[in-house]
């Protein structure tokens, strides 16, 4: 059974269509979505955003860098803080990301800069395993 | 009488300069088009914003988020919207006077700004007001993540009780001829009331974590998206404004060189008619003083 899922970020809209099966990288863990789940808003954290047409399928795969999804009995919604195709995703600035993060993380620094660094850190990482994956 | 030549002369500069405001006017309209179609990619996510914090607010009606909370101070910090780029008519001017205006009648104690564009910075700077945070050269089509860092410097400012208002000031497109400084407030945060003929779905969730965490996050985002969309729509009365500037431009050159042709011409033939009396009249004297022979 389908549903219609849209995936949106400030800047654009990166997915509109009927699904079967969507899975996210939720607050409190991978959650996967089926048609007639349960009325839900989670906090998404920086991961891949696994679509599938029909379900165990063809997957198409986005990368989101935190956000919110939220589920509704007739459609699901991402609100994506940031948000890729993932052929869209530079390895190199990901990695040159995660290595400035972690030489910041290394230093002194306050509570803010430390969750913001750790933030920016797991979003080059997620960005990073989702374009390994990709190229298998 | 200045001589034929430099008035043609004269023409000609000024046609190169019409044929430079023609061009203007055209790349502005078709960046105009693109303005307006950043502007129109985002109102799918701010739509779906508003929806879910009304939601989410309806929700938690005992949890007050600290942007939610009205008070009573006199400080605040406007984040100002300007262009980056002059020859765009009154959109600058308008902005920065709305802007001030509204912060010396409304928060007299304390007025901070964050300016977004080169051209609100230079103003506030040269006339000494304090600019805690600033972001210019933004492109076309800029991310979030460029107009971001000045936004979060604001929140800050809020956040550590420096001031207890954030405004945003940008010009509203209204038509393409129409562009409109607009003020607004954005902290203390209103969500805007639900339509209440909506048919839309009052959808009790599963939060996760937990009710207070997705408001916690959902505020700072949505006041985020009022001043990234601000800054595209300012975009688009940027060059609208420019568009009509540039129109107005190009044909004020055309009437300057339809009188200044007139004047050549008129020139021309004074300097024919001239050259003709002394040709008459040199042939007369010539005929007179064979006569007399």
């Amino acid at each position: 059974m389908k549903f219609p899922l849209r995936v949106v970020s400030v800047e654009r809209s990166l997915f509109e269509g009927d699904v079967e099966f969507v899975i996210a990288t939720g607050a409190e863990g991978e959650l996967g979505v089926l048609a007639r789940h349960a009325p839900l808003m989670t906090i998404l954290k920086p991961g891949p955003l696994r679509i599938q047409e029909t379900y165990g399928g063809p997957e198409q795969t986005l990368f989101v860098g935190g956000g919110f999804l939220e589920v509704l009995p007739e459609r699901v919604t991402v609100l994506a803080d940031v948000a890729e195709h993932a052929e869209e995703i530079s390895v190199d600035a990901a990695e040159e990301a995660r290595r400035r993060a972690q030489e910041r993380l290394a230093g002194t620094l306050t509570a803010a800069e430390e969750t913001e660094f750790q933030n920016a850190l797991a979003m080059a990482e997620a960005r990073l395993r989702l374009a390994r994956a990709r190229r298998g | 009488m200045p001589a034929f030549r430099d008035i043609v002369r004269r023409i000609d500069s000024i046609k190169n300069t019409q044929k430079i405001t023609k061009a203007m006017q055209v790349v502005a309209a078709t960046r105009l088009r693109r303005a307006q179609a950043a502007v129109q990619a985002t109102r799918p996510y701010a739509d779906k914003m508003v929806e879910v914090l009304q939601t989410v607010s309806e929700r938690s009606t005992e949890y007050k988020h600290p942007f939610l909370i009205r008070r009573e101070g006199k400080r605040a910090v406007m984040i100002l919207v300007t262009t980056d780029k002059g020859l765009a008519g009154a959109v600058n001017v308008n902005n920065i006077r709305a802007a001030t205006r509204y912060m010396s009648q409304n928060f007299p104690e304390q007025q901070r700004y964050v300016t977004l564009g080169r051209k609100g910075r230079d103003f506030l700077l040269r006339y000494r007001r304090d600019v805690i945070a600033e972001v210019s050269n933004l492109p076309d089509r800029p991310s979030q993540g460029q107009v971001l860092p000045a936004v979060t410097v604001a929140l800050e400012e809020y956040t550590k009780e420096n001031v207890d208002a954030v405004l945003l000031c940008y010009a509203k497109w209204i038509s393409t001829i129409r562009q409109e400084p607009t003020v607004r407030v954005l902290i203390p945060a209103e969500i805007p009331a639900r339509d209440r003929d909506a048919t839309g779905p009052r959808a009790d969730y599963i939060y996760e974590p937990d009710p207070e965490s997705v408001l916690d996050g959902l505020l700072p985002r949505y006041v985020e998206t009022q001043v990234f969309q601000a800054v595209l729509e300012n975009k688009a009365s940027e060059y609208s404004a420019k568009m009509i500037a540039m129109q107005n431009a190009t044909n004020a050159a055309g009437d300057l060189i339809d009188s200044l042709t007139l004047y050549a011409n008129k020139v021309r033939q004074a300097g024919i008619t001239t050259e003709l009396m002394e040709i008459v009249s040199g042939a007369a004297a010539q005929e007179g003083s064979s006569r007399g022979r």
